[in-house]
């Protein structure tokens, strides 16, 4: 392993979904990383960033978790993580602490240091061409793109996966009508108002389906398994995938809850 | 008005199987977000406007008292009267006596939120004064007997045959489908009104500190006729409503049409300065200002401050993907969409209205669409707190964060017991990768799948294979 020593050190944050339900989102990450000339380490001591706590108002839980978090990237140049939305909750942190506790000088830096990772290539690393690595991945079909809210809104990411696709050699981005529109998982918001939330991701697959794209891809694990979940009930055949197993030319392994053997022709 | 928001999922449920409602919710989807974007894209410094109205706001909270006092002296001046109110039972009172010293038997009305916030209207009813709505979408509602759904287009859940049909049953003219026959019906109907009203009872958009006026915003012009033919008009307002100067005024103006109609400007914007005076060819004799408090001072004091910076646009709502479902009368009171679920529990208390704040994704797009920059999910989170920390949390969901947080605050066990639960889950999944029926979470199984986890996890995987990678 190359150990020069300007190179970024990244501790990935895996996030709990891509944790237990995408490893592959994981490894994806991690090569991207490494492509783009990152040493990455995988902090053992991380769950979850607390969102779930944090939305509930619970913020004696959240501040212990938001306290876990931080000591566990202490050290690390950058923190990144395949989720906007938990990179969002990151940057949350501070709100937890009182001004006067050591704990919120710490959260403003770790807030300083944590990135979503299509952010962290295009913004930071300013990674403009993917073509000059031999490795440059190739897929052949269509895409469609969700802009999940907390990376669109509270991370101004918009342009950078779209930026980065377009360096995909064979994917057509054909874009859906509001796909800046939630999808309606929301966290617990789906399991508190189950009704209203599969109103929206009904409305959300409709236009899904309606942009006639082969693949749905996206930046946030609980919005693409909610999408998935509803485009499954609803029988159509648009697979869902995160976007860096496209950019990180990792697309053998089916797409979100498709069997090993139901791999699609085509 | 009954508040039906602790049944917030009920009526959830009801609205979302309401055919004719989703049909008209289907327009404000459409119609209010695409005119905001359209006038905003023609006004480049919108952003900047933005930030100025969110300052001035601040300011204006900051000195509430000093303006609103200096509003109070000029409308003294100029012969005008200003009544305090704390509750909305001191305003209802205060607008009563009024009538009655006049001797009113019928009062018109423009279109108002806090006459409805105060439940004005029924108050008066019983008190032998028939009050009359003149906006178009406030008449409509009163001939229904229901309240308004939207806080700048009350009958927006209704469609063209509802209020054929309530015209046909209350005008006793044949029916028509035609809204240019509608309109010259209620036209018709309301022009005797605004002729015999003794008083007229308008609310305002902004008082005006410098000039002691109000403003009233409107695309009909009924509220002019409202507060220029009887001899009394009285201004029902909030607090929160006070701006230093007419030049701050018409900053506010600029972002309200933009942000509610996408009009560059509203049809017409009257202002009221004190009654009538020697030589006006036209004007009230009498001019009152009731100025409603109902919570909002303590606001001040708390995080919730920033919600006084709201000038009811209504943008919020029209953007909010969970209102586009259901509709403004799901939330049972007032004040729909992401700013009534803030300023709900404020005024009906969080016991009630704790329903309102949770029923959001924190999307975030009420916020990025606020002209005064408020940050609605932040104030939402706040009442989560609160009701939280009142335990007022439902048990479920309580015990839930509790054992979940239990694990996540514990790595090592959180591994185990993740390296189990995706083992478990995917083995009741089978060779399918998804499963369609899971206990305890039936929310999400009754209307999608669930994709299944992974065999091992992320953490399995990564310490096998550094494991791996050590002894090769």
């Amino acid at each position: 392993m190359n150990t020069n020593k300007n190179q970024p050190v990244v501790g990935l944050f895996i996030t709990c979904l891509a944790d237990l339900y995408r490893p592959e989102v994981g490894f994806a990450t991690i090569k991207l990383l490494e492509q783009s000339g990152c040493r990455v380490e995988v902090p053992s001591q991380q769950t979850c960033c607390g969102q779930p706590a944090f939305n509930t108002g619970d913020y004696s839980t959240s501040a212990d978790i938001a306290r876990q978090t931080i000591a566990a990237f202490d050290g690390f140049e950058y923190v990144v993580a395949p989720s906007g939305s938990c990179i969002g909750m990151l940057h949350h942190y501070p709100e937890l602490f009182e001004d006067n506790d050591p704990w919120k000088a710490r959260a403003e830096d770790l807030k300083k240091r944590a990135f979503e990772i299509t952010s962290f290539l295009v913004d930071v690393l300013k990674i403009d061409d993917f073509k000059v690595d031999a490795t440059a991945p190739t897929f052949n079909g269509s895409v469609t793109y969700h802009d999940s809210c907390s990376g669109l809104r509270e991370l101004g990411i918009k342009a950078q996966p779209r930026q980065l696709l377009a360096q995909v050699d064979g994917v057509e981005l054909k874009e859906m009508e509001e796909s800046e529109t939630c999808c309606g998982f929301g966290g617990t918001f789906c399991v508190k108002y189950p009704d209203i939330s599969n109103r929206m991701v009904g409305n959300k697959t409709q236009n899904i389906v309606d942009a006639g794209a082969k693949t749905l891809l996206g930046g946030d694990l609980g919005c693409l398994l909610n999408m998935a979940g509803k485009l499954q009930r609803e029988g159509h055949a648009v697979e869902v995938r995160h976007v860096v197993e496209i950019l990180a030319g990792m697309t053998d392994q089916p797409a979100l809850g498709e069997a090993q053997s139901s791999v699609k022709a085509g | 008005m009954q508040i039906t928001s602790p049944d917030f999922k009920q009526n959830a449920r009801i609205a979302l199987q309401d055919v004719g409602l989703q049909k008209a919710l289907g327009n404000v989807k459409t119609g209010f977000p695409h005119k905001r974007a359209t006038a905003m894209a023609r006004l480049p410094e919108f952003d900047q406007l933005r930030d100025e109205a969110r300052d001035l706001k601040n300011h204006i909270i900051e000195n509430l008292d000093i303006y609103l006092e200096a509003f109070e002296s000029k409308v003294l001046e100029n012969g005008g009267h200003v009544h305090w109110c704390r509750t909305s039972e001191d305003a209802r009172k205060t607008i009563l006596k009024i009538c009655q010293e006049k001797n009113a038997r019928t009062v018109t009305k423009g279109k108002s939120m806090v006459t409805e916030e105060i439940n004005l209207n029924e108050y008066l009813e019983a008190n032998g004064v028939t009050p009359v709505e003149t906006d178009l979408g406030e008449y409509i509602l009163q001939l229904r007997g229901e309240h308004p759904s939207h806080i700048i287009a009350p009958a927006i859940h209704l469609n063209l045959e509802d209020v054929s049909e309530t015209f046909h049953a209350n005008h006793h003219k044949p029916k028509s489908m035609d809204p240019a026959v509608l309109m010259q019906e209620a036209r018709e109907e309301l022009r005797n009104k605004f002729v015999a009203a003794d008083v007229g009872i308008t609310g305002a958009n902004f008082l005006v500190a410098e000039t002691g006026s109000s403003i009233i915003v409107t695309n009909e012009g009924n509220g002019d006729l409202t507060q220029i033919l009887p001899k009394t008009h009285i201004v029902v307002t909030s607090i929160e409503k006070v701006v230093p100067t007419l030049e701050d005024m018409t900053l506010f103006l600029r972002l309200l049409a933009r942000s509610a109609t996408g009009q560059e400007f509203t049809v017409y914007n009257t202002l009221s300065t004190g009654p009538r005076r020697e030589g006006d060819q036209d004007g009230p004799e009498e001019y009152h200002v009731v100025l409603v408090d109902n919570g909002r001072s303590e606001m001040i004091a708390s995080e919730l401050r920033e919600m006084l910076r709201c000038i009811r646009c209504a943008a919020c709502m029209n953007h909010c993907p969970v209102y586009g479902a259901v509709g403004g009368h799901s939330y049972g009171w007032v004040y729909p969409g992401p700013m009534g679920s803030v300023l709900t529990p404020q005024m009906i208390g969080i016991e009630k209205g704790a329903l309102l704040p949770n029923a959001s994704t924190f999307c975030g797009k009420c916020e990025s669409v606020c002209p005064v920059r408020i940050p609605l999910p932040k104030l939402m989170r706040y009442w989560r707190r609160n009701e939280f920390e009142k335990h007022l949390t439902p048990k479920a969901a309580r015990w839930g964060i509790g054992v979940w947080g239990f694990f996540a605050k514990r790595p090592a066990l959180y591994r185990q017991l993740s390296s189990f639960s995706n083992l478990a889950l995917r083995t009741l999944a089978g060779k399918k990768a998804r499963i369609n029926k899971l206990p305890l979470a039936s929310g999400w199984t009754d209307g999608r799948d669930m994709p299944a986890p992974s065999d091992k996890t992320f953490m399995q995987l990564w310490s096998e294979k550094q494991k791996n990678g050590a002894s090769s």
